[in-house]
């Protein structure tokens, strides 16, 4: 934990200049909100000063999004008041927020991947002229004084799928101020954009703070919190645990409020015996996507892979587990050459691979918990010519007793489930093949403090019981506080390895952007 | 630790029965001849074809796809089937002759969907109009007349029981089955509630579609042989439309469109449902064209209701998750 907090925190983006006014933007009072036997929230109160940010802390569930879709008017509160500017509001509709000057960037990014930047940017408003012919010129014009300002080279034409995510979260910035958004909330802006958009960001924000925007800012990584918020407030179970400059408070102390109890150490790495070489591949390539790559992890070690979003980390990954094809190279489990073809021959050599894009290559969202947990297990609960259902209650409901899911039953649509409780039903669903390789990407994308405190454990227990773990990460504490070793990799190539000894933010970001 | 399922009320898991057995009871009010064990039995043989259709349509929709083609392929397995028998006298080479047929255009609809990645939609619908197409062309557009024995498929009887009530029935435990206690089934489900992360859980994604697409010939061979004895001809421009019957029964069933979902009994149930629709018209003697209005709607009806019935139940679940996270 202490190693991560230098770099980023002494790179100050806290304007001087600015006065710290005192006027209350936003402020929230009393608001409760039940949901059919639930108490979502408690007589929440809340206030953001004008031009600060404030952020929002507290684990999934805890009320935050809950809050800001009352705020941003997609639920109505049962009891309590909004005011804004010290006068009280009620806000029916999202498009009701808007004119009150409150945007919502969201985690999930709302946009129309085959329109243009433009369409994109005035999507619902587009200026139009008489007859309802919708105004071009103005249109374009307006856009590229907004691409101007921000320096983001794309013509308005360009379509927004070919952009980066990080563009695409920027260009909802710019809607938002636009729309002369005075209230901006963010909810996880980060946690699919690498570590140097990260900080575009915070300048971004710091000149909205300047602006005097008011920016509510909610986020699961508490150094990025540190590093922006002028005020912290915590949430837990539905209520304000605390609320205080941030200042005056200290990561641990944020994290215990949290969590409701104390939290020893984020990272439970063990030292681990490691023994012979497991996985190790030589020469792999792909035409155009990656090229000579060279890696190997023994038993009982814990492998990262660091490197910006796009220097080809899960291209490799996937290549390795069979699920995109190899112009050349070898792969050898136990010293053995293996041949993978596809990911049936990858769980034969007892080697998996949990996604990055859990929506998209992990969950089958309407299908239940326990058949998501015995998918790749089959022939495990249907043999003999039937399915032997109480079997797979019992094996699928062991594992995520031992994974510690949360679910209401084994039929639950997985979909229904926290993103941290998904993440460990796929988790489950692998260690059901009794894995010996397990890798890892971006295991903890967008998950709570618990749920990643319990998949670093799970990672530790692999390690310990002599399997080789590799993670993906683009989260440099998190790789510092579990890994063995790291590969670094940039454009397509692995441009550094560092011992454990070697780990620092500075070194893996020399590698990643291979600036030597 | 683990409750099971069956906290989730009845009305919303039976939904579609619930609507069966209410129309049931209405129809027998309407007309005092429904529920005679004739009436039945002539449903039952009308929806025979439809159904075993309707098996295959789910089956595809389970794993995110659909077949435009399973009216015109039928016409087709059928008449082939017919000249097969005309020629030899054989029964037997007849039916394998329907099943061949039908499987050969379902691979090739495999084919492109899997190795040319064509949109099931489009794919079926090329092979809807070339089999018709082909149909025609071998029969030269006539239909072939005097099937002799051939007609005890869809006519004919063992003791008190017509066969094709027999092949229905087979048939629907067999489906049944591969949803429910085979690994192909559960694989289906997973194919079309998420294709990629099937891939990525290790499931042979392609593999499994040419199996669907295998059974969806077999249905549909056999339903060619059941559709022209019981019309007693070769109609190559017969069964037009009667994918679309097959589809409309798998999704009143409760079939999701969006993949993923579905019940063989949904579906038998959605097919008895629109069968017993279509005779009480007939014998109350609602004029025909009516008779397809008042159908799409009672169809619209049934679907809106499984639909809110279903996303009021997930919306409780995910209260409770909700409440068991905070």
């Amino acid at each position: 934990m202490q190693k991560q907090d230098n770099t980023l925190a002494n790179e100050n983006y806290e304007l001087g200049g600015i006065e710290m006014k005192q006027d209350i933007k936003l402020r929230v009072s009393q608001i409760e909100k039940s949901f059919p036997g639930v108490k979502a929230l408690n007589k929440i109160d809340f206030e953001v000063r004008k031009g600060t940010v404030h952020a929002l802390c507290g684990e999934n569930g805890a009320g935050k999004s809950t809050l800001m879709k009352i705020i941003n008017g997609i639920y109505k509160p049962d009891a309590g008041q909004i005011f804004i500017d010290e006068k009280p509001v009620k806000i029916q509709s999202p498009i009701h927020a808007r004119q009150h000057g409150i945007a919502m960037i969201a985690q999930e990014l709302n946009y129309v991947p085959e329109m243009s930047i433009e369409e994109n940017l005035f999507l619902g408003r587009l200026p139009v002229k008489k007859m309802g012919k919708v105004d071009w010129k103005l249109l374009r014009k307006k856009t590229l004084e907004f691409l101007e300002a921000e320096q983001l080279p794309y013509k308005p034409t360009q379509k927004l799928k070919t952009l980066t995510v990080s563009d695409i979260q920027m260009l909802e910035i710019i809607k938002a101020i636009s729309n002369n958004a005075e209230i901006i909330v963010m909810d996880e802006p980060t946690s699919s954009i690498t570590h140097r958009e990260v900080e575009m960001l915070f300048k971004k924000i710091a000149e909205l703070k300047q602006q005097g925007v008011s920016i509510v800012y909610i986020s699961h990584k508490l150094d990025e919190v540190f590093q922006i918020a002028d005020d912290i407030t915590v949430f837990r179970d539905g209520a304000v645990v605390e609320s205080h400059p941030a200042k005056e408070m200290t990561m641990d102390q944020v994290i215990s409020l949290m969590v409701g109890r104390k939290m020893e150490n984020v990272y439970p790495k063990e030292p681990v015996a490691v023994g012979e070489t497991l996985l190790e591949v030589n020469g792999l390539h792909s035409t155009g996507i990656f090229k000579e790559i060279d890696f190997h992890v023994r038993k009982g070690e814990i492998v990262g892979f660091a490197g910006l979003v796009g220097a080809g980390r899960t291209e490799v990954m996937r290549a390795v587990f069979g699920l995109d094809p190899i112009t050349s190279g070898e792969i050898r489990i136990n010293h053995k050459k293996v041949v993978i073809k596809g990911v049936a021959d990858s769980i034969r050599h007892k080697m998996v691979m949990l996604s990055e894009d859990r929506r998209r290559y992990g969950i089958i969202p309407i299908r239940s918990v326990m058949e998501n947990a015995s998918i790749s297990s089959l022939e495990k609960v249907i043999y003999g010519g039937y399915t032997h259902d109480k079997e797979e209650r019992r094996i699928v409901g062991e594992y995520f007793k031992k994974m510690n899911v949360k679910t209401p039953s084994l039929d639950t649509p997985i979909q229904s489930l926290s993103g941290g409780n998904q993440q460990k039903v796929l988790l489950a669903k692998w260690m059901l093949r009794d894995p010996q390789i397990l890798i890892l990407d971006e295991p903890t994308r967008g998950i709570d403090v618990g749920a990643k405190f319990e998949i670093y454990k799970l990672m530790v227990d692999m390690a310990k019981q002599g399997r080789a773990v590799i993670m993906v990460s683009s989260e440099l504490p998190e790789l510092i506080g579990m890994c063995d070793r790291i590969y670094v990799m940039n454009q397509g190539k692995i441009t550094g390895e560092l011992k454990q000894d070697e780990f620092s933010q500075e070194a893996i970001m020399k590698y990643a952007t291979n600036t030597k | 630790m683990f409750a099971k399922i069956k906290n989730a009320p009845a009305k919303e898991k039976y939904s579609i029965f619930i609507v069966l057995f209410v129309m049931i009871f209405l129809c027998s009010f309407l007309n005092k001849n429904f529920l005679s064990p004739a009436n039945l039995s002539n449903i039952m043989k009308q929806l025979a074809v439809s159904t075993i259709l309707a098996y295959g349509e789910m089956l595809l929709i389970i794993s995110g796809m659909l077949d435009l083609s399973s009216g015109a392929v039928l016409a087709l397995s059928g008449v082939l089937s017919i000249i097969a028998y005309k020629s030899t006298g054989s029964l037997v080479l007849a039916v394998i002759v329907a099943i061949v047929v039908a499987v050969t255009c379902n691979l090739v609809n495999a084919f492109m969907i899997t190795h040319l990645n064509a949109p099931p939609f489009i794919a079926t619908l090329v092979m809807m109009q070339v089999a018709r197409g082909v149909a025609l062309l071998i029969t030269n557009g006539q239909n072939i007349l005097q099937l002799k024995n051939y007609v005890i498929f869809g006519q004919g009887n063992i003791g008190p029981v017509p066969i094709s009530i027999i092949i229905t029935a087979v048939i629907t435990v067999v489906i049944w089955y591969i949803l429910r206690h085979t690994r192909l089934g559960r694989s289906l489900y997973a194919i079309g509630g998420n294709e990629e992360a099937s891939v990525a859980a290790g499931i042979t994604v392609k593999k499994n579609k040419y199996t669907v697409f295998i059974i969806n010939g077999i249905l549909v061979g056999i339903a060619g042989v059941l559709f022209m004895s019981r019309v007693n001809a070769g109609l190559p421009n017969g069964a037009i439309g009667y994918e679309m019957e097959g589809l409309t029964a798998a999704i009143v069933g409760g079939t999701s469109f969006s993949g993923g979902v579905g019940t063989t009994m949904g579906t038998l149930a959605g097919a008895f449902i629109i069968g017993c629709l279509n005779n009480i018209m007939n014998l109350i003697g609602v004029d025909s064209y009516v008779q397809q209005i008042v159908k799409a709607c009672i169809i619209a009806l049934a679907v809106i209701w499984d639909i809110r019935s279903k996303t009021k139940k997930t919306r409780k679940v995910i209260l409770v998750e909700e409440k068991k996270e905070a």
